[in-house]
């Protein structure tokens, strides 16, 4: 089921990631200031969606890689190390979101 | 070609050390030639596994120079060339008993666990099952059914390394071989078998077993293989 959760999402990053660096690069050449880039992300639901869909994948897909790794080269096993990650993907989850809110609503 | 042959072989269990030794340097001798040699001639108490010579059996396999090899099919002219030493090793990932000689148990339990074996059913069929050999199901137990176990993939494995309790590829191609056998009646135990953390999804896609497998196999194949129908499974589940 992790296995599941990981390739689904790692699907839904490669097209947000894209999206996400295209975007940064599309506001950087065109020379907008935060204020500016804030003003046009305010209420934007659509934006809002995107990056709160952004943070629920990451929030799945990194602490299951970081579990794979944990696994791989420590000897950390067990419910305390899920317990941990489990911890740590609430954690991704509440600052994304908290930064989707603050930049959108 | 030099006369004379530089070898160092391991001596000793984990915990050991390298001994040179000098031999005759002859046209198409084989590392396992060498070897022998070795024990026949310089050092009787060399512990080391052969039995047919000819790449049937698998029981040969050896470190040659950094990499598993069969020493009975590979010639001393493929791995060592000019004044270059050639060294010997057990195999990796496997708890040496002594020498060049390997302990072979985990390894085999391990196709034990990945249900590495053929489930009748409780009332297997009367007649003979007819499996024509163009099958896609056929086709797929064929590309790995070769496997003699000689220990090389899991040799070569990094996963391995990192992770004692991986199946390992040798183990995950047997299960993949018995996925596609279409007279088995054991899928469901087996899937569940080779599906957790030390199962097929714990597999980089390294492909050092494909690299080494001296039987042409391909168990990263295998193991792709078995991801993809428990990736199915699991969404069909949910």
């Amino acid at each position: 089921m992790l296995f599941v959760a990981q390739r689904t999402t790692a699907f839904i990053l490669a097209v947000a990631v894209a999206a996400h660096l295209a975007t940064i690069l599309f506001a950087v050449r065109g020379g907008l200031t935060a204020a500016q880039i804030l003003a046009r992300t305010h209420g934007n639901v659509a934006f809002a969606l995107f990056y709160a869909i952004f943070v629920l994948a990451v929030a799945v897909h990194a602490p299951i890689g970081l579990r794979n790794i944990v696994r791989e080269w420590t000897a950390w096993r067990g419910r305390s190390l899920d317990f941990a990650l489990i911890l740590f993907s609430g954690l991704l989850l509440v600052l994304g979101l908290r930064a989707v809110v603050a930049v959108c609503s | 070609m030099s006369d004379v042959l530089a070898v160092d072989v391991w001596r000793g269990a984990e915990n050991g050390q390298f001994q040179a030794f000098t031999l005759p340097r002859r046209q198409h001798q084989t590392v396992l030639d060498v070897v022998t040699e070795i024990q026949r001639e310089h050092d009787s108490t060399l512990s080391y596994r052969f039995a047919c010579r000819v790449g049937m059996c698998g029981s040969c396999a050896m470190v040659v120079n950094g990499r598993p090899r069969w020493t009975c099919r590979t010639r001393v002219n493929e791995v060592v060339s000019g004044d270059e030493r050639l060294r010997l090793e057990p195999l990796r990932n496997f708890t040496v008993v002594k020498d060049l000689a390997v302990e072979m148990t985990q390894f085999f339990d391990k196709w034990k666990a990945a249900h590495g074996f053929f489930e009748p059913g409780t009332a297997p069929e009367q007649d003979f099952a007819v499996v024509p050999p163009q099958t896609k199901e056929r086709q797929a137990a064929d590309a790995g059914i070769e496997c003699i176990g000689c220990g090389v993939c899991y040799s070569a494995c990094d996963v391995v390394a990192w992770d004692r309790d991986y199946l390992g590829p040798a183990a995950l191609n047997r299960a993949w071989t018995l996925v596609n056998d279409v007279r088995d009646r054991g899928q469901a135990e087996r899937l569940k078998a080779v599906s957790h953390d030390n199962g097929c999804q714990a597999c980089h896609t390294h492909m050092n077993c494909t690299n080494f497998c001296p039987k042409a196999i391909a168990p990263t194949y295998a193991i792709a293989g078995l991801k993809r129908v428990l990736f199915r499974r699991a969404l069909r589940s949910a």
